[in-house]
């Protein structure tokens, strides 16, 4: 349920970095968002696009790329994505594995037009 | 079209507010705590246990948040301690910038210890860190013991789980086994404790929790380079 205070904060780093380029048009900002981040992508796009509206910054788009929850056994060196067979390494069983992602809140990228 | 990549957290600017107010506290010694849980788990009633069994002279306050009314705080302030209502009005959760704002004409150098309750939800608290030394996630009994796995963000983030009314053991299917399990499924090192604020039983654990916990944050922080005295 947070997704629109999320939405504004990426407005707000958009609009600085925009600042930081005169002359640029930022067209679309692109995030990573994790399962374990509690945000809904759904609820963030639409919070998101109702924040932008009528601002200086629109038209402007919005790509979310989720990332899964994942976890590393390190005996094994291996990282799965967290399903609902629990964070038991897949190998060798053991309960004792490691966050590997899924937690990301990242602005990744500015799609920007001179 | 240009891609500039950028690579920098959504809540960059909520983690620089709360890395100055762990600076701050660290400087003057103070153990401070984000106590974490759904509506009714019996956040308020702990700290007012915890408040009543502490001694006169402690160094404590407490920040509180709930969407609308001061009730929280009013009942925290009866036990003589600094208490103190944040309203977000309509936020479901506390963010850095809401607690340097409540303690703005505080004097940190009279505390040893600030618990702040934070608005009763398991999601999205959990994105936004508050500067505090370490996250308390509360599990009340009759919520049922598969929490740990619906909300897992909130029980990785959390150093100790707090499983509360215990008391009502007998009344409810909560299989205190599995929900132990639950947790250490999701977040292997992470301790727990068994309290009921009805009958008092684990009370006492969780004082001395909180008092060991201040030990180690200090002795952290005399390491430190830059804040150590």
């Amino acid at each position: 349920m947070h997704e629109l205070s999320i939405a504004s904060a990426i407005l707000d780093a958009v609009r600085k970095e925009a600042e930081k380029r005169p002359g640029v048009r930022v067209r679309k900002v692109g995030v990573r968002i994790g399962a374990l981040s509690g945000v809904e992508p759904e609820a963030l796009s639409f919070g998101f696009g109702a924040l932008v509206q009528g601002t200086d910054l629109d038209p402007l788009a919005l790509e979310i790329e989720s990332v899964p929850w994942r976890q590393r056994c390190p005996p094994c060196d291996l990282t799965f994505d967290v399903k609902d067979e629990g964070l038991a390494c897949p190998r060798c069983a053991r309960p004792e594995t490691l966050m590997a992602g899924g937690d990301e809140l990242d602005l990744a990228y500015l799609e920007v037009e001179e | 079209m240009d891609r500039i990549p950028l690579e920098k957290k959504v809540l960059s600017e909520n983690d620089r507010v709360a890395a100055r107010l762990r600076d701050r506290f660290r400087e003057h010694g103070i153990l401070c705590l984000n106590l974490i849980s759904s509506p009714g788990a019996g956040k308020t009633t702990l700290l007012e246990l915890t408040l009543g069994r502490l001694p006169k002279e402690a160094r404590v306050a407490v920040l509180t948040g709930d969407i609308q009314t001061d009730n929280d705080a009013r009942r925290l302030a009866r036990f003589g301690f600094p208490a103190r209502q944040i309203t977000t009005g309509g936020a479901c959760h506390l963010d850095a910038r809401m607690v340097e704002r409540a303690l703005a004409d505080w004097q940190l150098e009279n505390l040893d210890l600030l618990i702040i309750e934070n608005v009763g939800n398991l999601v999205c608290p959990s994105s936004y860190d508050l500067g505090e030394a370490a996250k308390i996630v509360l599990l009340s009994v009759p919520e049922g013991e598969d929490k740990p796995l619906k909300y897992p963000a909130i029980f990785l983030k959390s150093e100790l789980l707090v499983l509360n009314k215990i008391d009502l053991l007998p009344y409810v299917s909560f299989d205190m086994a599995r929900a132990r399990e639950h947790a250490r499924s999701i977040h292997p090192g992470m301790e727990i404790l068994e309290v009921s604020c009805t009958t008092g039983e684990g009370l006492d654990q969780w004082i001395q929790w909180i008092k060991k916990r201040g030990e180690i944050l200090r002795a952290e922080t005399a390491k430190l380079p830059t804040l150590g005295r």
